[in-house]
């Protein structure tokens, strides 16, 4: 009876628990939100996100964040775009390829969370080294190498941890078949996998448009947009940051309207995200 | 070598780790024939049979050791290419795995990766094989939905079909009716029936009543040994061994 009693209260307990974590959570979430609708909203103007800042932008006179908008994208994609074609061969070949070597997989795994919790401040410092000796100047460039150097190790580990799910009776049942290891990877993993890759991409995205530490030294920053990969490109980060230290309410004011912009396009990539993982899950409802 | 035996396998010893799994097996199977292995559970019999088709490469601590001989040629030590001699059998494991396609495309997957892509020469095996597996009918007008649609019964007559299409001559079956209700078991039985003759078969099975009814070699497996091996009739009517009688009564199961 006792021992009952005891597991009721355990029970209630952990409830109690969840439930305040949960609220804490969400209501952290949603006063994020509130504070930089309630302080951005106003400032938020078509021009804001169509021009580039004008002569005196930062002191409150005219002009947009263009510049930053269209920076981040630019830097973002390209930095994605190397990190994949890096990262889902080695994602498949860790689990496919070296399925028989254990420990050696083990390592890179651990190597990899080391990567992953290394932070972008260093990254920063690590791409400013490697672009002073090739002799680079802040760019695009820089800033893309410097940015997939970051998303690597998230995007290998997000697409391993999809990847090794899958059980390993699909591996036999394609090797039996005849497929060799590489056939298996790409036919069959890659196919099996494909809404979890997809998703692990567009993480790596959010994180690499969300970074301003990694791009600081790197890309440089710019009322321009940039022509071409050798120039310095603006970015969302860093516009919301030199905005925000500005002595000028309005300019402050700004900065948080450039945070809902940063935050709808984090938004709109966790949608689509949802989106194409539901689209190209048809092969997944039972198993 | 005998010309009706198929697969010789010699001192073939499997450690995991440093367990022994499978001890000193000396087998002969035959040619064009079915050939039932029994033995309770946990004895070792999918790992015989993964060891035939070298899925035990997949396993870090798996070591193997002996002689496998198929049509003379030892597999486990061999220049030939796995991949040639894994497309010679085929797997039918216990639970199906439908590969993340359509219907369609798991039953042409091994001939499209062998190169052959002509779209009529595919439809015509698609229905050739899933005629010859029993679900034709069920499918014919849904070959463009996933194959994880199907039913577990379906899936596994699939994936029967899709082995069938790569042409072996060797058919490997993991207790492919234990996860079925009878009706499915029965179809899939007579499948195995029909085979019989044109393939050298090798069923898995726990099930002595379904080992009576469709073999005709019998290879009784206990703790990782090879108790005995005989035709049906002499291993049902006639056992040589304790175990095997005590096994037969249903002493242990
Ligand atoms: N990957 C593995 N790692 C460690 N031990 C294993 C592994 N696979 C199989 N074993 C062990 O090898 C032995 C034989 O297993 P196996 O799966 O071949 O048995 P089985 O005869 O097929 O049993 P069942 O009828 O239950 O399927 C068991 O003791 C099992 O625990
Ligand atoms: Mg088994």
């Amino acid at each position: 009876m006792r021992h009952l009693k005891i597991k009721q209260f355990e029970e209630s307990f952990f409830r109690v628990i969840m439930f305040l974590s949960t609220l804490l959570i969400v209501l952290t979430l949603f006063l994020i939100i509130f504070t930089i609708l309630y302080k951005g909203l106003p400032s938020l103007s078509w021009e804001m996100i169509s021009q580039v800042p004008k002569g005196g932008f930062y002191f409150g006179k005219e002009g947009g964040i263009l510049n930053a908008i269209i920076g981040s994208l630019y830097l973002s994609f390209g930095a994605t775009i190397i990190a994949m074609i890096i990262s889902l061969p080695v994602a498949l070949f860790i689990n496919i390829h070296l399925v028989k070597r254990k420990k050696l997989v083990n390592a890179i795994r651990f190597i990899l969370d080391l990567l992953w919790g290394v932070p972008s401040i260093v990254y920063g410092a690590f791409g400013f080294a490697v672009m002073i000796y090739f002799g680079l100047r802040t760019s695009l460039l820089a800033g893309m190498i410097t940015l997939t150097f970051l998303i690597i190790p998230i995007m290998i580990r997000s697409m391993d941890e999809v990847l090794k799910t899958i059980p390993i009776g699909l591996m036999e049942a394609s090797l039996s078949l005849g497929s060799t290891r590489s056939e298996t990877a790409y036919k069959i993993f890659f196919k099996q996998s494909l809404p979890g890759i997809i998703t692990a991409i567009l993480l790596s995205f959010g994180r690499a448009i969300g970074d301003a530490a990694s791009v600081l030294f790197t890309t440089g920053y710019t009322d321009n947009i940039p022509t071409s990969i050798s120039q310095p490109a603006a970015t969302l980060p860093l516009s919301i940051f030199f905005q925000l230290t500005s002595p000028i309410p309005e300019v402050q004011n700004r900065a948080y309207a450039s945070a809902i912009v940063l935050t709808f396009i984090i938004l709109l990539i966790s949608i689509s995200s949802r989106f194409l993982f539901n689209k190209f899950n048809k092969h997944n409802i039972k198993s | 070598m005998d010309n009706d035996i198929k697969i010789n396998i010699k001192d073939l010893n499997l450690f995991i780790g440093n367990k022994h799994i499978l001890k000193n097996i000396n087998i002969s199977i035959p040619n064009k024939k079915l050939t039932v292995i029994l033995g309770p559970s946990g004895c070792g019999k999918t790992t015989l049979l993964k060891t035939l088709n070298r899925l035990t490469d997949l396993y870090p601590e798996v070591k193997v050791k002996g002689n496998i001989f198929i049509d003379n040629e030892d597999i486990l030590h061999t220049n030939k290419n796995i991949t040639e001699i894994r497309k010679n059998m085929g797997l039918l494991s216990q639970q199906p795995y439908p590969l993340p396609m359509n219907i369609f495309r798991n039953v042409t997957y091994g001939l499209r990766i062998s190169g052959r892509r002509n779209r009529k020469i595919l439809k015509n095996r698609v229905e050739h094989y899933l005629k010859q597996v029993n679900l034709w009918d069920e499918v014919k007008d849904r070959l463009k939905d996933s194959a994880s649609q199907l039913s577990i019964g379906q899936q596994q007559r699939l994936c029967l079909a899709r082995g069938l299409a790569v042409d072996p001559e060797i058919i490997l079956a993991d207790e492919p009716t234990s996860a079925l209700d009878p009706i499915s078991s029965q179809t899939i039985e007579n499948e195995f029936l029909t085979f019989n003759g044109n393939y050298t078969i090798i069923v898995v099975t726990h099930s002595l009543r379904q080992a009576k009814r469709i073999a005709d070699y019998v290879i009784f497996m206990y703790l990782g040994e090879v108790i005995e091996q005989n035709s049906a009739d002499e291993f049902f009517n006639n056992p040589k061994e304790e175990k095997t009688k005590e096994y037969l009564k249903g002493i242990f199961n």
